[in-house]
């Protein structure tokens, strides 16, 4: 079964906790309030698709961990 | 703290504020009675407030289900994106969430900046005082957000008087407001049998297909998230735009700082929401659905919780000399713009509104100015945001 690597760009990320707050458990605010994936490679979750396609800044990557590809958001 | 301790009693609208915000300053999560007699816990620690917006144990389905909601915003709140929780809330936000993203915003800066540059030519045409809301402050949003929805210009003035009822005093106009979202809605029925007649290249059309070709909305929640956008898109920014004005006219130093760089503007826009006060009345509130921990205390499950924005933006351990109002501060951090799911979403086309705002009014309204006293402004009563009635501005020869 495929794996998804879920990263976050802090740079890119303003802190809105919009992921945080669809995926709980799964990304949390660092020190600074900037997010990050509480786990970095996770089975195929939906809730971390909304998340990543729910951010407003898009900050969010999702990888299939075989190949490299991104994950379809839609 | 124990729950068995007396609640203190949150101020009317008289006060006394500055008293009872020193009390918060203390208390990042209290317990107090509302001057309906009601007990809420009160989250005005900036830390705090974030946590408790991102966590999904504060519902705010519960907080407006039927029976519940007090206020114009809270009743409309009830059918809307904003009375959702996951993950009912989550389907709808991701049906929208890709058209207000930074990047897709970005995009439309050129032609933001267009309708500011049109908006000031009018203004510079009409003899003085000018009310700055007619002229500017409200059409921009309103021109930005109905073209973007795909709702054509003459049918404006009518959303604002619509609008403009919604967020109004529901206990005096209740009737009045039912009345003007009954025909809201009317109206966003019709425009959605106009778009489905007629596809355009705008965002009711793109709903419209979610709709019929994928069905991930309902059509009530299609002619409600139309509604949602077009008050969200509007009173919000126009008031934050007045309220910005009136604070840097306080600052004369901060306007000069401005005019000398414009690279201040981005960084200045985050600092104004940070300071205004945008909020009128009662905060959009949670209800605890499990004993939740947060900021020391222990709230108990089902238990009222109330988010104070403007106070947490004022939190000395998350801003220092926080009363300073400062336009070369670093102030993203501010929750203006809330935290978690319901993360405003029009957030990032607000700033880019209010940047362009400023960038326009400051280069090329020179000695703007009030034209009357502000203790003679007029706020509208009963209204979810603090919103002025007319602001008479004069200026000087470009």
């Amino acid at each position: 079964m495929t794996r998804w690597v879920v990263a976050v760009d802090k740079n890119t990320c303003i802190g809105s906790a919009v992921c945080v707050g669809t995926a709980p458990g799964r990304f949390e605010l660092d020190e600074r309030q900037r997010s990050g994936p509480v786990t970095a490679e996770i089975d195929p979750d939906e809730v971390v698709r909304d998340a990543a396609a729910s951010c407003p800044v898009e900050a969010i990557s999702l990888v299939d961990a075989d190949t490299g590809e991104p994950v379809d958001l839609d | 703290m124990t729950v068995d301790e007396s609640p203190i009693k949150y101020p009317s609208a008289a006060g006394p504020w500055p008293e009872f915000r020193a009390v918060l300053r203390d208390h990042p999560v209290l317990r107090a009675e509302m001057p309906d007699g009601s007990i809420a816990w009160l989250v005005s620690g900036h830390a705090e407030l974030r946590q408790m917006l991102a966590d999904q144990r504060f519902s705010r389905a519960r907080a407006v289900a039927p029976g519940r909601a007090r206020q114009g915003t809270e009743v409309f709140a009830a059918g809307s994106i904003n009375g959702l929780d996951p993950p009912e809330h989550t389907r709808i936000r991701r049906l929208v969430a890709s058209a207000f993203t930074a990047r897709r915003v970005e995009a439309m800066r050129p032609r933001v900046a267009s309708i500011v540059g049109e908006l000031i030519d009018g203004l510079l045409g009409q003899p003085q005082p000018a009310d700055f809301i007619a002229c500017f402050s409200l059409p921009l949003p309103v021109q930005v957000i109905c073209e973007m929805l795909g709702i054509p210009a003459e049918d404006m003035e009518q959303f604002h008087a619509w609008s403009d009822k919604a967020l109004g005093d529901w206990r005096q106009d209740s009737d009045e407001i039912i009345t003007s979202l009954a025909d809201m809605y009317g109206y966003f029925g019709r425009l959605i049998e106009a778009k489905r007649a007629q596809p355009a290249d705008d965002l009711m059309t793109a709903l419209i297909a979610a709709r019929d070709e994928a069905d991930r909305l309902s059509e009530e929640e299609l002619t409600i998230l139309g509604c949602t956008l077009l008050i969200g898109g509007h009173e919000t920014t126009a008031n934050q735009i007045n309220l910005s004005l009136l604070l840097l006219l306080d600052h004369p130093a901060e306007i000069d700082k401005l005019r000398a760089d414009p690279a201040l503007i981005p960084g200045a826009v985050e600092e104004l929401l940070r300071y205004v006060r945008i909020g009128g009345g009662i905060p959009p509130a949670r209800i605890t659905t499990e004993d939740v921990a947060l900021g020391g205390v222990t709230i108990p499950a089902g238990e009222v919780v109330l988010p104070l924005f403007g106070t947490a933006n004022r939190d000395p351990s998350a801003f220092s000399d926080p009363d300073r109002f400062d336009v070369s501060r670093v102030a993203a951090n501010h929750l203006s713009f809330g935290a978690g799911v319901h993360h405003c979403l029009g957030a990032q086309l607000a700033r880019l509104e209010l940047q362009e705002a400023f960038r326009g009014l400051l280069a090329r309204v020179p000695g703007i100015g009030l034209a009357v006293p502000s203790a003679e402004l007029e706020f509208k009563p009963g209204m979810a945001v603090h919103s002025l009635r007319e602001l008479p501005i004069r200026w000087g020869e470009p």
